[in-house]
């Protein structure tokens, strides 16, 4: 008879092997119907009962969890079985296989449409790129004026850093953190469906605060603090906080947003024409 | 409005929309259904049945992309169109003297065809090896990576960081999937391309 201690045990390794092995069809590495589920379902509440740590019932939540997403995996399988788009891979590869290049080349043929585009100059553009050309300062000009006076080399505290405002005077990611707090009350106390107007958020008093709350904000949504909505149409952004940071999903594409922080935009929020 | 003055209104938009899909605005072609809705009006889909109707003669099209891969059961409502993005397209197909004019060799013709085919038939993600190992069959192995970048470079597959290939926007916006298939499953066995028999060396697209 086994104790109970060897019942946890051996509970725990198998939740464990459940998680690597749905891991592994989720990384698309093995077929997603090798997994019995009921057979795990019937296992996973067999130990469910003995569980009594959090720990342990972290590790049922998780086995679950990536059940659901075998499954998922398993209805989209044969989603895509019943659309005429699915052909037996094993015949296409048979025929990609046979076929000559030529008979490849005809049959892509038939089914490409090229995408048209056109390049060229207009007057207008070059009216444009010759006004430019004949205000712009000879390069010799221009570095002379970046040329930096020579300064002695010298120590600073961090102290003096924070008075010029090189540095702040937190830890970045423990001033990152403030401000989302700020911003999940924010959101709280003034916006509406977990999320507010981005330029309510930043603006600030004076343009200065302003610009250093956009570059924080930043921050935020790139390290899945936070993400913006945006409505191109109605020239509308809003931010919305997350109520634990997100890991970035490593096959999904990042998007660099840009907002203009402008003086002329600042101050088109203070009158309140940013609505 | 009169019919004269909503012609002439219809006209303009139209010569709007052939600005703003001919040429390139961002770095990939094409223009999102929101900037055309914003430039030329909550019409802008009858503006664009309009142009594809006049662009019929000239064997072009104006092409949809959805958002989600595939297009709407149904017609697509605004909020769908608005989300999607349109190109001009060719609306036949070329012949292969003429993809050879346009700077594409046979080989790497066939290697994309290879290429998309396969990862469709996988679901639309196929492993980077096991495309190789199919392409390799057939073309030298130096330059099977080679080929694979530059369909990659092209936007034709894309490749995440665990080396997996899947579609990319320019197939979703070139070829039509389901024929490619249908094609491919009902080919026959043939050596010599149709329209011409001789060699195929051509310059590449980019001078490669």
């Amino acid at each position: 008879m086994q104790s109970q201690k060897e019942v946890k045990k051996l509970g725990r390794e198998k939740l464990q092997r459940i998680i690597e092995m749905c891991t592994a069809i989720e990384g698309h590495t093995v077929d997603p119907f090798t997994l019995d589920v009921e057979d795990i379902i019937r296992m996973v509440k067999e130990y469910f009962p003995s569980w009594e740590q959090p720990e342990d019932f972290n590790l049922d939540a998780e086995a679950i969890h990536h059940l659901a997403s075998v499954i998922k995996l398993q209805s989209e399988w044969v989603k895509h079985r019943s659309t005429s788009l699915y052909t037996d891979p094993f015949l296409l590869e048979e025929k990609i296989t046979q076929a000559s290049k030529e008979e490849m080349v005809n049959v892509l043929l038939k089914a490409w449409h090229p995408l048209v585009e056109l390049e060229q100059i207009s007057i207008h553009s070059l009216a444009t790129a010759m006004r430019y050309w004949e205000q712009l300062v000879p390069l010799e000009e221009r570095w002379r004026e970046l040329l930096a006076p020579e300064v002695a080399v010298g120590t600073a505290t961090r102290e003096e850093l924070v008075k010029q405002r090189v540095l702040g005077d937190k830890a970045f990611s423990e001033e990152l953190e403030c401000y989302w707090r700020e911003l999940k009350q924010q959101v709280q106390a003034k916006g509406q469906g977990g999320r507010m107007r981005y330029w309510d958020f930043v603006g600030a008093e004076t343009y200065e605060d302003t610009v250093q709350r956009a570059f924080l904000a930043s921050f935020l949504i790139t390290y899945g603090y936070a993400t913006l909505e945006i409505y191109p149409l109605e020239e509308e952004i809003f931010i919305k906080p997350f109520d634990e940071p997100v890991a970035k999903i490593a096959a999904q594409q990042s998007v660099s947003v840009p907002i203009a922080v402008t003086v002329e935009n600042w101050q088109k929020w203070k009158r309140g024409e940013m609505q | 409005m009169s019919v004269g003055k909503r012609k002439g209104v219809y006209a303009s938009k139209m010569k709007r929309a052939t600005h703003m899909l001919f040429y390139r605005r961002h770095q990939k072609p094409g223009v999102k259904g929101w900037e055309l809705h914003k430039a030329l009006g909550a019409d802008y889909p009858k503006v664009l049945d309009i142009l594809d109707d006049y662009l019929k003669s000239l064997d072009l099209q104006v092409k949809t992309v959805f958002e989600e891969e595939k297009a709407p059961a149904a017609k697509p409502s605004l909020e769908e169109l608005d989300k999607a993005r349109f190109y001009i397209t060719l609306r036949g197909d070329l012949t292969p003297k003429e993809a050879k004019m346009i700077g594409w060799r046979i080989d790497d013709l066939a290697g994309l065809a290879v290429a998309i085919a396969y990862v469709i038939s996988k679901k639309g993600q196929a492993p980077r090896k096991e495309v190789e190992k199919l392409l390799g069959e057939k073309l030298p192995n130096w330059k099977v990576g080679l080929n694979i970048d530059r369909y990659i470079r092209y936007g034709y597959l894309q490749q995440d960081d665990k080396e997996q290939l899947y579609l990319d926007w320019r197939t979703r916006a070139e070829v039509d999937e389901k024929a490619l298939i249908d094609l491919l499953l009902s080919s026959e066995k043939q050596t010599t391309l149709p329209a011409e028999e001789e060699s195929e060396e051509v310059e590449d697209k980019d001078g490669e």
